[in-house]
Parts: C-alpha cells; sequence; structure tokens
C-alpha cells in the first residue's frame, strides 16, 4: 500500500488539466508517443468539444522513482461543473491529495478556489502546480504569490511545468510520490469500497469503479451493494490503463473497477459503498446521498412517428447514465414525448446533445423548470414539475418553490454587478465574506427558478468571466405563483407554458412574446403570440406573414442569387414542429426562457 | 432534354431606370465584344453535342446592326449544332424594329422575337425611360408579323405606382388584338443599383404597395386565363403549350445550358459559372487565351434540391411530391397549404394555385432542409 497514491487534478476550465493527465501518461510510458491523440481522459466526443469532462475516470500510472522504487499512481479525473459537484465530491473522497493547477498567465482564478475549497474538506494534500510557464505572458512571480496570498498555499512546494512543452512533468510525479500520503486502511478488514463512477459495456454490463479503503474483494465473492443490499457475484476486478486490465483482487488503497454482472448503471448509485455479503462492513462509508433531479423538462421527437425510436434511444441511454429520470409524457401541441429530470442545465445540454448525436434522434425540447409544491385547499399537497398539471387556481391555499444557496465569488470590483443581478432574481439574505485580499465571496438565497437557465451566463457576463458559482439546495418556501399561458393564433400551446412568480409575470410574458417573434419564421399567414394569465392576455407580439410578391424573375440563367437569397433566409430552420397551423423551431420552446439582452 | 444556348449583347441605347442586367449605352465597344464572342465560341466548340434552343438577350441585341448580327450568327451556326427545329429567338426593341429590321432577323434564322413592348400606355413608356411610343410598338408587331414571324413574345412591366389596374387591363387588351403566342408580364422589381431603387430610398414610391401589387397579379392571372393563356410560370402566359418559352423553361428544370459573352451564366448539371460583367476584362482575357469567367460554383445536392423546389413551385409543373417529404413537418405543411388554397396535389406533383404563385418565393423555405 505504501507503493499507492489515489489523486486527482483539479482546475479552471482551460487552464491545462487534460494535457497535463496526457503528459504524464506518456512519461509513464504507458502508451507509445506514435499512438497518442490528445485528451486521452476525455472520452466523449462532447467532452473533447467543449473541453469539459461529463464523466469521472480513472487511470492507473506505472511510475519508478530515482531510487528504483514502483509505484502505481490512481488519477481520478472529475467533472468540473457544478450540476456534477457530487460526483466530484465522491471521485475526491477517493484521494489523498490533489493536483492544483493553475494557468501561469492567467493565475488563480474564482473556479481554482471553489475547486481547492472542495479539496480542502476532504482534508487533502494539495500539490499546487505552475502551468504553461513557456507562454511569454506568464508571470511566475506575480502567480506564486497569489498562491501564497490567495490560496493561503507554501508557494515554494510549487511546481513549475508546461505540459504542453512536456517540461516539468518529471518533477509533478515526482512530487506526487513525495507528497501526497499513501493510502491507509486494513486489508484484513471487511470490505468497504466507494462507488465513484459507474459506466455500461454493452458486453459486460456495467463497469463499476471504485476506490477500495478496507479489505479486498476478487474474483468469485459475492458483493452486496450497501444503498440497497442487492447482491452480486464478482466476475473481474482490474485496474484501469488504456483499457481495463483484470487483476487478481483488489484491496485496500487501491483504485479499480469490478465486473459483477450489473445490468445497467441505474443498479448502482454513485458514493455507495461496496461490501461482501458473508463479511459485510458495519456500516457504509460516510457521505452517500441519493441524486435527485431538480431541473425538468419535456422531449419529443420532432416527428410523430418516431416515437418508438426515442424510446429505445432512451433506453440504451440511460444504461450508462443514473442521473436521468424520465416518465412518460404527452402534450396536445407536441405529442407523445417524455417527462426528464436532470441534475441541473448542463446534465440537460449533454443529454440532448448525445442523444442528437450518438442516438440520431432529432428531437424537441421544451424550456426546463424546477418541481413546485402546493397545498390545496382539501388539504393535499401535490408536486408538479411540469406546468401543464399546473392546477385549479382557485384550489391552490399555498404554494412553494425551492430555494438554493448560492456562492458566487468574484473579485471585489465586479460586487455591485452581481449584486444586482442576484437581486433582480428575487435573492434574500445576503451574506459576504473576503477569503483573500481582492476578492469576495457572496451568498444569496435564490429561487432555483431564477437560476436555471442563463442565471449563469449572465454571471459570467457581468463578471467578464470571473464569476464562479456554486449552489447547495435549501428547501421550500413560500411563493405567489402563476401559470403564465402562452397562444399562438388564440390556440394555448401546452408546452410553451410557464409557472412564473406573479410580480414578475408580465415582464416574463412580453419577453416570452418577443422571443417567440424573433424565433418563428414568417407564415403564409399572420401570426399572433400572446402571453395570458387564467383568461386575460397580458402581452402580445406578431409575426408578419410573407410578404405577396412575385419578386426577381429567374432569367438569364442567375439561379445562384436568388438561391443565396433562400439560403440565408431558411438559416436553422432544421428543426421545426407543427403546432396547430404554425411552425415552431425547437429553438423556440428553449428562447422563451431566455430574458431581454443576450 | 439537349441543352440550350445563350448570348448575351450588352449594349443598349440608353440605360431604363428599372433594369439591372449588364448593359452599356453606347455602341463603341462592340468590336471588342464581338472579337471576344468569337474566340468564346471557338473555345467550346467542339464540347457540346447539339443544342435545341438559341436565345439572344440582353441589353438590346435588336440594337446591333444587320451586319454584326450576321456574324455573330454565322460565328454560332459554324461552330455549334442547333436542331433543325430549335427554337431560336432575340430580344428586340419595339424602337429598333422597321420592316428591314424584322425581314432581315427573318433571315439570320431567328424564328422567335421577343418585343419589350412594356406598356401600351405613353405615359407608364416615359416613365419607365422607353424610347418608343405605344403606336410604335403596335407598328413593329404588324411588321414582325409581315416577315412571317409566327412566334412573338410579348414583355410588359406592372405594379407599378402610375398605372392603375385600369391602364394596365387596358394595355394587356391591346396586347391581345395581336394574339401574341407568348407574354411575360413582370411585376416591377427594385434592383440593386438602378434609379429606381435610388429613388424608392429616397422616399418616392415607385412600386405599389404590397395589397396592391397582389391584386394586379391575380388580375392580370384572371385576365390572361379568360382569353385562353395559360399562366404556367409565374410571370409568363403562354397561347398553348407549344409557344411555353422552351429556352427560359431550361432555367428552370436544371437543364444544362452555355451562356456566351459578358455576364452570362452556365451550367452544366451540377457546376454553374458566371462571365465578367465588363466588356473590357472580357475581351482581355479572351484575347490572352483566358476564359472569361468571373465565378463558379458547385451544387451540392442540398442546394439543387433548394432550387429544384425555388423553380417548381414558379411554374405550373410543380414540384415532384417526393422532394417535399424530407422535412418531418413536410407532409403537416403540405396538409396546410392545400386547406388554404395555395397549393392542390396534381398526378404526384405539388402544383402552386394562382394564389399560390404570390408565395412562390416563399413555399421553399416550408420544404428545404
Amino acid at each position: 500500500m505504501k507503493q499507492i497514491r489515489n489523486f486527482s487534478i483539479i482546475a479552471h476550465i482551460d487552464h491545462g488539466k487534460s494535457t497535463l493527465a496526457d503528459r504524464m501518461i506518456q512519461a509513464t510510458g504507458l502508451v507509445e508517443t506514435r499512438d497518442f491523440r490528445d485528451q486521452l481522459l476525455d472520452t466523449m466526443d462532447i467532452e473533447r468539444e467543449r473541453g469539459i469532462t461529463i464523466k469521472s475516470q480513472a487511470i492507473t500510472l506505472p511510475y519508478v522513482d530515482s531510487e528504483g522504487q514502483e509505484y502505481a499512481l490512481n488519477l481520478i479525473d472529475t467533472p468540473g461543473h457544478v450540476d456534477f459537484s457530487y460526483e466530484v465530491s465522491r471521485a475526491l473522497a477517493s484521494c489523498e491529495g490533489v493536483l492544483l493547477l493553475v494557468d501561469a498567465a492567467q493565475g488563480v482564478e474564482a473556479q481554482t478556489m471553489a475547486n481547492l475549497f472542495a479539496a480542502m474538506e476532504h482534508d487533502l494534500e494539495i500539490i499546487p502546480v505552475i502551468n504553461k510557464i513557456d507562454l511569454i505572458s506568464a508571470d511566475i512571480e506575480q502567480t506564486k504569490e497569489q498562491i501564497e496570498m490567495d490560496l493561503g498555499l507554501d508557494s515554494d512546494l510549487a511546481i513549475l511545468c508546461s505540459a504542453k512543452e512536456g517540461t516539468g512533468i518529471d518533477d509533478v510525479l515526482a512530487a506526487i510520490v513525495k507528497q501526497i500520503p499513501p493510502p491507509e486502511g486494513n486489508a484484513e478488514d471487511p470490505l468497504k469500497a466507494v462507488i465513484f463512477d459507474a459506466h455500461y459495456d454493452p458486453f459486460r454490463g456495467t463497469i463499476v469503479s471504485c476506490r477500495v479503503f478496507s479489505g479486498s474483494v476478487r474474483p468469485g465473492d459475492t458483493i452486496q451493494l450497501m444503498y440497497n443490499n442487492a447482491t452480486y457475484r464478482v466476475e473481474e476486478v482490474g485496474i484501469f490503463r488504456l483499457a481495463r486490465e483484470p487483476k487478481k483482487f483488489l484491496s485496500a488503497g487501491e483504485v479499480g473497477y469490478i465486473i459483477s454482472g450489473i445490468k445497467t448503471v441505474s443498479d448502482t448509485r454513485i458514493g455507495d459503498t461496496i461490501t461482501l455479503k458473508n463479511n459485510p462492513a458495519p456500516e457504509p462509508l460516510p457521505g452517500f446521498k441519493e441524486v435527485k433531479p431538480v431541473v425538468f423538462a419535456s422531449i419529443y421527437p420532432v416527428a410523430s412517428d418516431e416515437y418508438r425510436s426515442l424510446v429505445d434511444a432512451l433506453e440504451k441511454y440511460k444504461l450508462n447514465d443514473a442521473s436521468l429520470v424520465y416518465q412518460k409524457d404527452s402534450s396536445a401541441a407536441l405529442g407523445l414525448g417524455f417527462r426528464c429530470g436532470f441534475l441541473g442545465l448542463l446534465h440537460l445540454e449533454i443529454v440532448q446533445e448525445r442523444l442528437e448525436r450518438e442516438f440520431d434522434q432529432s428531437l424537441i425540447m421544451t424550456s426546463p423548470t424546477v418541481q413546485y409544491r402546493f397545498e390545496l385547499t382539501n388539504g393535499d399537497e401535490i408536486t408538479v414539475d411540469n406546468p401543464i398539471y399546473y392546477p385549479d387556481p382557485v384550489t391552490i391555499s399555498k404554494a412553494f418553490e425551492p430555494y438554493i444557496r448560492a456562492s458566487i465569488m468574484i473579485p471585489e470590483r465586479y460586487m455591485g454587478a452581481v449584486m444586482e443581478l442576484c437581486l433582480e432574481r428575487r435573492g434574500t439574505n445576503s451574506q459576504f465574506s473576503y477569503p483573500s485580499t481582492g476578492r469576495i465571496e457572496i451568498q444569496f438565497d435564490l429561487p432555483l427558478a431564477e437560476v436555471i437557465y442563463d442565471f449563469y451566463d449572465k454571471l459570467k457576463t457581468v463578471t467578464q468571466g470571473y464569476g464562479s458559482f456554486d449552489y447547495d439546495l435549501l428547501d421550500y418556501r413560500e411563493s405567489d405563483l402563476v401559470k403564465l399561458d402562452i397562444l399562438l393564433n388564440g390556440e394555448k400551446v401546452d408546452a410553451l407554458c410557464q409557472i412564473v412568480f406573479k410580480e414578475g409575470a408580465r415582464t416574463r410574458a412580453l419577453n416570452a412574446c418577443n422571443r417567440l417573434k424573433e424565433e418563428i419564421p414568417r407564415h403564409m399567414f399572420k401570426i399572433a403570440i400572446q402571453g395570458a394569465i387564467g383568461g386575460t392576455i397580458i402581452a402580445r407580439a406578431t409575426v408578419n406573414a410573407f410578404r405577396k410578391d412575385v419578386t426577381a424573375k429567374c432569367y438569364g440563367g442567375d439561379i445562384t442569387r436568388k438561391r443565396k437569397l433562400l439560403e440565408k433566409q431558411k438559416k436553422g430552420k432544421k428543426r421545426m414542429k407543427m403546432v396547430g397551423s404554425v411552425t415552431v423551431p425547437q429553438s423556440a420552446f428553449i428562447a422563451i426562457l431566455r430574458s431581454d439582452d443576450k | 432534354m439537349l441543352p440550350g444556348l445563350y448570348v448575351h449583347v450588352p449594349f443598349c441605347r440608353s440605360k431604363c431606370p428599372y433594369c439591372g442586367f449588364y448593359s452599356i449605352a453606347s455602341s463603341t465597344p462592340v468590336e471588342r465584344w464581338l472579337d471576344g464572342l468569337k474566340r468564346e465560341i471557338l473555345y467550346h466548340k467542339d464540347r457540346f453535342g447539339q443544342f435545341d434552343t438559341l436565345y439572344v438577350g440582353g441589353g438590346t441585341p435588336s440594337f446591333l446592326s444587320t451586319k454584326v448580327l450576321e456574324k455573330v450568327m454565322a460565328s454560332l451556326f459554324d461552330h455549334f449544332h442547333l436542331t433543325s427545329n430549335a427554337e431560336i429567338t432575340i430580344e428586340a426593341n419595339p424602337g429598333d424594329i422597321k420592316p428591314s429590321k424584322a425581314t432581315a432577323l427573318k433571315m439570320l434564322g431567328f424564328n422567335r422575337v421577343n418585343l419589350g413592348v412594356q406598356s401600351f400606355n405613353d405615359d407608364v413608356l416615359k416613365f419607365l425611360g422607353r424610347k418608343h411610343s405605344a403606336e410604335k410598338a403596335e407598328k413593329a408587331i404588324e411588321y414582325l408579323r409581315s416577315a412571317d414571324f409566327k412566334n412573338i413574345g410579348l414583355d410588359f412591366i406592372y405594379g407599378l405606382k402610375a398605372q392603375s389596374m385600369k391602364v394596365w387591363i387596358n394595355t394587356l387588351h391591346r396586347a391581345l388584338a395581336f394574339q401574341p403566342e407568348h407574354l411575360s408580364c413582370y411585376q416591377l422589381t427594385l434592383e440593386k443599383g438602378t434609379i429606381f431603387d435610388r429613388l424608392s430610398h429616397e422616399g418616392n414610391r415607385v412600386i405599389l404597395p404590397e395589397k396592391t401589387a397582389a391584386a394586379h397579379f391575380l388580375a392580370t392571372s384572371t385576365f390572361l386565363e379568360s382569353k385562353g393563356y395559360s399562366h404556367y410560370e409565374v410571370s409568363n402566359f403562354a397561347r398553348d403549350e407549344r409557344f411555353e418559352a422552351h429556352h427560359n423553361r431550361k432555367y428552370w428544370q436544371h437543364v444544362p445550358y452555355l451562356g456566351l459573352g459578358p455576364s452570362a451564366h452556365s451550367f452544366d448539371g451540377k457546376k454553374r459559372w458566371w462571365n465578367v460583367r465588363s466588356v473590357k476584362k472580357y475581351g482581355d482575357a479572351l484575347k490572352k487565351g483566358q476564359l472569361p469567367i468571373e465565378g463558379s460554383e458547385m451544387l451540392t445536392k442540398e442546394q439543387l434540391h433548394l432550387e429544384s423546389l425555388a423553380l417548381g413551385f414558379r411554374t405550373r409543373k410543380g414540384v415532384d411530391l417526393e422532394y417535399l417529404t424530407r422535412l418531418p413537418t413536410s407532409k403537416e405543411v403540405l396538409l396546410m397549404l392545400q386547406q388554404r388554397g395555395l397549393l392542390k396535389i396534381d398526378k404526384g406533383r405539388a402544383v402552386p394555385t394562382r394564389r399560390g404563385y404570390l408565395l412562390a418565393d416563399s413555399l421553399p423555405l416550408c420544404f428545404s432542409t
């Protein structure tokens, strides 16, 4: 066990996390340079494109130090977004140390701090690494000072490297061995292994990624998942190289995988403890919680005869994403579809994008909403995550909406702008703290509904990218809610209705109408867009009909010009859905939530 | 279908305030143009088989002297093969058509004349900047008939603010007295860089407002169809199917065509290319042994599809239904358009109705991916 080190890398986006991971993999000789492709650990296209990590991944790097001692360095790569903060916490709980990567040119940024706190909470050894020292704009002294002053870390321990150039990588590896403590735990104790990820393999079923804290596990053992007491017979255990490498057993301190005939990823829970059936641990490892969806939206196939294909796609998708929940749904406007629950908006986008790309689905997604609670006059209490099922207003005695505690970390100069944004979004109970000179942490209680969709984007805009945002769900609080209906040419479109805060309803309605006006193309006829509460129209906008003129003769063979005109007009009209007699593009369903200026 | 041949004659007596086609109001560079044209013909001579249409357009081809026209036709006939029953059209200005010119055109091999009458109302003609009078136009038609032209097309412009519905229908009425085989009625559009375009930007109303223009369009169609003409393309009417403009139809059906002369467009089924606009550049390039091509594009499948829709919806032939099923919403949209009386289904094709023609330029947007 002394020869094992478990660590993760935390960094601000673009500070070079994936590149550093790549270089370490190369330096340890796990992959020949000629077989190398960038960002080995981000395996999904969507991860490479967006430069984000969605799923946790692990890899065991063989390392030999200067004295010839062999080590196994387990790198656990974590997602970098608040939607997945629970996954991150489980991955960090599986480590003894982290590399804190700081860009020598950008210096310490807000997200770096949020990540640092997460590592500190888990009492991990932190090694500061200053990356991108090859850049002309690199300011190593300044960065060191920030590490000392802002992060409170010993900057003398900071390692200088350029992942891009491959310099300093050996120093990083040496520091991991020297500074991060080896794992503790007794291989003779009952088995305790924490699940930090699971993914689906069509041939082997669910591959569980775990960190063994005590005891050991080998093929033939019967394991028990402590969350639901389900038992499985272990078929294979092993460690992650670039592919899976089977081992005779995994024991305390090790990071690896277990294959045991678990059918789908949904049968496992991240953070759950695995033990042995006939020698169970007395209690699970701490920190487990069941992840619940907080954002809801419906998806429909663009063509109604593709419903079957969407059913199949969702079933297959679900094999690999336990956090997505869905159930059948139907809309008068959009036909048969599914109501889905997501961890957050990034998760929602990822699900949508993967269904479209990997499963070739053409989807309409409605605007996301939170789950509301209503106390009815007859004493019943109901929850509503789909505005279509907003109860009859006369039967409502009290309405509640979910609140979050938002933590926003920014350089002090943006305080005014961020305060304004939070107050505009019904923020209350503000608190401030100054973790270091020039930086401020603002905390606010905010309705979750005000945060979904574009809060994060707005925050980034007003703070020029320096704002980091994290949140915890608080509770449900009483609120004054109404249902805002949207009508197209006099007909209510159920898929466009929203539950909104009463006081801001008019603004929201006007905003939604104007957004729709931008999104809905011209038709053969005029389209009236109306926002209504109950029977009262409170906002309206109009899409004019196509011009009725027979223009530009197609004469002399210059058809190119005419076509180019059409191409310009039809841009972005690929995904449309008929709602009554109006063709509505996919973008419209989401656009109604976007606030005024982009 | 066999390909078509087009020759662009970029000369006019004067520039009309509405016309956006390339032309110069001078005959000075005719020699340079002719020299270039002959070279261009020589370049293409062995690259094509038979053509079954030839269209000499412009500009004003009738502005050329009979001598120059003779050289043009001789060079074309020497180096290209035209079928024996080919449609050979020349565009002419009424002011240029004297009895001798009419006979000469017939002798040169033309069997169809497209006469730019534009209006039979002198005030309207003046507004349009035309140099001829209504009477002169009538005379020109008579001369052409006397020279034994059995296929005459008349061009008109409507939809101008200065022309009431009454004046417009009266113009059509006078046209029908000559039993023209073909009528082109173009709604006035503002082309960039024209005088009308400038006037309009300065706040003058040149064209009719949308609603009135639409009414004029529908009236034109109703009136001419009641007189036995078929409204076979948004702007075109034929006395019967034989007289539909064969050459223009190639543009609308993606049949290849070769365009010669400055600013002429060519298409080989996949690739489209177009010549430089200036006579000088045109002549210089050919003199150096280069093609005077200004630009070209290879049409992708999607572009061909979009064009087929754009062109098809402008004609009575319509669009093959199979072309319309590419979008998930197509079926519903098609049904809705039928219910609104804008399209009808005829022998497996979606055909625009008279009211559908008004929206011809927007219909492709409902079906294109």
